[in-house]
């Protein structure tokens, strides 16, 4: 049983949009995120991405950057996010994807982790510094837990690569847009059509376009060629805005809530 | 010559430290960057022009000198420094910054990226950058621009664009974020061009490679004046690259003792110091920047701060080889705190004339430390990485302290 996979199937035999929301697991705090992470699954999301805070995020543009930082300053930890993760109920949320740099994982330790991510229900598990030729030890683990090891694949990707990720590759591939970090306001350039192209001709997993994408207009164009589109930053920005304002979380789950559903 | 068996497999791994934990947008352009680094060092026209610029330019060979004053204040072995202080920029860093400098060149890149601590680094590369025509821009933490000024002004004096980095603790490890955010966005057109022996492979291996002309020298050096190898030699680590280049051509002659000197800082209690190895310190492998390596962090995976008196010791993990090293305990490393280091830092310009950088002061003191406990039949050469004058008002305060404790 694959579980993102048969959310992708889903969600094309309904011909819905793919769309998969961001968010930084602790910002502005963990009880705030299990209610974000239950808002967000009303909207039928083809899957949550989970962000595991780093302290050193150099993958991340400002935006994410600061939401780890206070997510870390609020003491969450891999542990907490998989406790808030269990206290769920069998379906109660969307498909979760664990969007983590490899640090905290490594010293988590392997088996451990894959164990109490599938206790979880977590489907997959994105590792942005772990790239395919270093996978093995982490996806063996993940793999007798029936969880996707899921891979980016960017525009300086060659095809040589490409073809050795999709073979390793389960669930969906994260086509990223362009080159650079998560968040930075830049037009979307036809890099990433021609990516996805060249992903879907080498195999037949969906494909999800992120980074980048912060209106509506952006993501119909990505979901014309990609399976889902990923809104990050965007997201995480509306909860940074909404955190500094509002006087209560209910009214930051209501925003983020708010701007979610327009890529829906 | 002995084989050399600290050598990297393909991946960049010395045993299990290395390798290329790095986002997938990186792994063309180090591949590139693995390619043509290779094919350099095959290339005899790069090594000749590296060799023309290292004698003409930069003011290699450097000296080897005896220091007789402070053997005889320390009683017992008799001490040697190797002066990459005199090198022109005033540390080793200009070693790696014109290899790599002119591999940039050769590859066809024009935009040099730069991250830096005690701002050594920066300025190698900027005067690098100036010398060959290409665009620098420099990454340093915004603590770091307060307590080494005079290396920032030196960097725009040479036309290098400094970006001040406010992120986490503001000090190398943030620096080295914000230049690989840069990289990522324009890896086509840019180089990086990073300044210790860590990171993801091949910088480890190729930083190593053109610093090893440090310990070449003082082989070279130590032979002909003592007819024999020192027995032991003495370097401070911060990612490792002066040590790393110093250590590399000895480590084959198992007879010369090599060791290596992280900072202490003010206490033993992560966050006070930078001592990876430190038994009780809180450092343990882990990946940071792209490698596998001994990392200062908390039990959840988060990196740690760290503090030093030098701002080029002041970084949470170690360059991959050393932590190799470290295991197969070819290498001791030790360390010495802030106090320390700031006794060795006036005892040398007392003794010797030789106002050291920080970073070396750490290695002078140790090495006077061991001195003592040695017969004078016995050498030790100390790797002096630095000139001092970027410390100057950041000691202002403290020296003279020292001295009545």
């Amino acid at each position: 049983m694959n579980s993102l996979k048969e959310s992708f199937e889903r969600k094309a035999s309904e011909k819905r949009a793919g769309f998969i929301p961001f968010i930084v697991a602790g910002d502005p705090d963990l009880a705030t995120t299990g209610r974000l992470l239950l808002g967000l699954s009303k909207l039928e999301p083809v899957a949550i991405e989970v962000g595991v805070p780093f302290s050193d995020p150099t993958a991340d543009g400002p935006v994410i950057q600061r939401a780890a930082q206070r997510s870390l300053a609020k003491g969450t930890s891999l542990a907490g996010i998989l406790n808030l993760l269990k206290s769920f109920a069998p379906n109660e949320l969307a498909q979760i994807v664990l969007f983590s740099y490899y640090n905290p994982i490594f010293q988590f330790g392997m088996a451990k982790f894959a164990r109490a991510a599938a206790e979880c229900e977590v489907a997959g598990v994105l590792v942005v510094d772990l790239p395919a030729e270093a996978a093995a030890p982490l996806q063996e683990q993940l793999r007798r837990k029936k969880i996707d090891l899921i891979f980016l694949v960017t525009p300086t990707t060659t095809n040589l690569r490409l073809k050795q990720i999709a073979r390793l590759a389960s669930g969906f591939i994260y086509a990223v847009a362009r080159t650079g970090v998560t968040g930075t306001a830049r037009e979307l350039r036809d890099e990433s059509e021609s990516l996805v192209a060249r992903i879907h001709a080498l195999t037949n997993l969906p494909v999800a376009v992120g980074f980048g994408i912060t209106n509506r207009a952006q993501a119909r164009r990505v979901c014309r060629y990609a399976d889902a589109a990923v809104v990050g930053s965007r997201l995480v920005a509306e909860i940074e805005a909404a955190s500094g304002k509002a006087t209560n979380r209910a009214e930051v789950v209501r925003a983020a809530i708010e701007c979610a559903r327009q890529f829906v | 010559m002995k084989k050399l068996w600290s050598e990297p497999n393909e991946q960049g791994f010395w045993g299990d430290y290395g390798g290329r934990f790095v986002a997938e947008t990186l792994i063309a352009p180090l591949e590139e960057l693995t390619r043509e680094f290779h094919a350099a060092s095959r290339d005899r026209t790069f090594q000749r022009r590296l060799t023309e610029l290292q004698r003409d330019y930069s003011g290699r060979p450097t000296p080897l000198g005896f220091a007789a004053r402070l053997t005889e204040h320390a009683g017992g072995a008799r001490l040697f420094l190797k002066r990459e202080d005199l090198l022109h920029t005033g540390a080793h860093k200009i070693n790696n910054a014109l290899g790599q400098g002119l591999l940039a060149a050769r590859m066809g890149k024009r935009r040099i990226i730069a991250e830096t601590g005690a701002g050594q680094h920066g300025v190698a590369t900027a005067t690098v950058c100036a010398l060959l025509g290409l665009d620098c821009v420099v990454y340093m933490g915004a603590e770091d621009v307060r307590r080494q000024e005079p290396n920032v002004l030196r960097m725009r004096l040479l036309g290098a664009d400094v970006r001040v980095v406010e992120s986490g603790s503001r000090t190398l490890k943030d620096a080295i974020n914000e230049a690989l955010r840069d990289w990522v966005a324009d890896a086509r057109e840019t180089y990086y061009l990073l300044g210790s022996a860590l990171g993801p492979h091949p910088y480890p291996l190729m930083v190593r490679e053109f610093q090893k002309v440090i310990g070449q020298e003082t082989r070279r050096q130590f032979q002909a004046r003592e007819k024999k190898l020192p027995d032991v030699l003495v370097a401070c680590i911060g990612g490792g690259s002066n040590a790393i280049g110093m250590f590399h051509p000895f480590l084959g002659d198992t007879q010369v003792r090599l060791i290596g000197v992280e900072a202490a800082g003010k206490g033993k209690r992560i966050g006070e110091h930078a001592a990876r190895f430190l038994r009780g310190g809180g450092g343990k492998p882990g990946v940071l920047h792209g490698t596998l390596s001994y990392v200062l962090q908390d039990d959840a995976g988060q990196i740690s701060n760290t503090h030093s008196i030098s701002a080029g010791l002041d970084y949470p993990a170690i360059g991959p080889e050393h932590a190799f090293l470290r295991d197969s305990e070819r290498v001791e490393y030790v360390s010495v705190g802030d106090a320390e280091a700031l006794k060795g830092f006036e005892m040398l310009a007392k003794m010797e004339g030789i106002i050291p950088a920080l970073e070396s002061a750490h290695a002078v003191a140790y090495a006077v430390r061991l001195a003592r406990t040695l017969p004078k039949s016995k050498t030790i050469v100390v790797n002096l990485s630095g000139r001092g004058d970027k410390d100057l008002a950041s000691v202002q305060p403290l020296v003279g302290k020292t001295k009545k404790r």
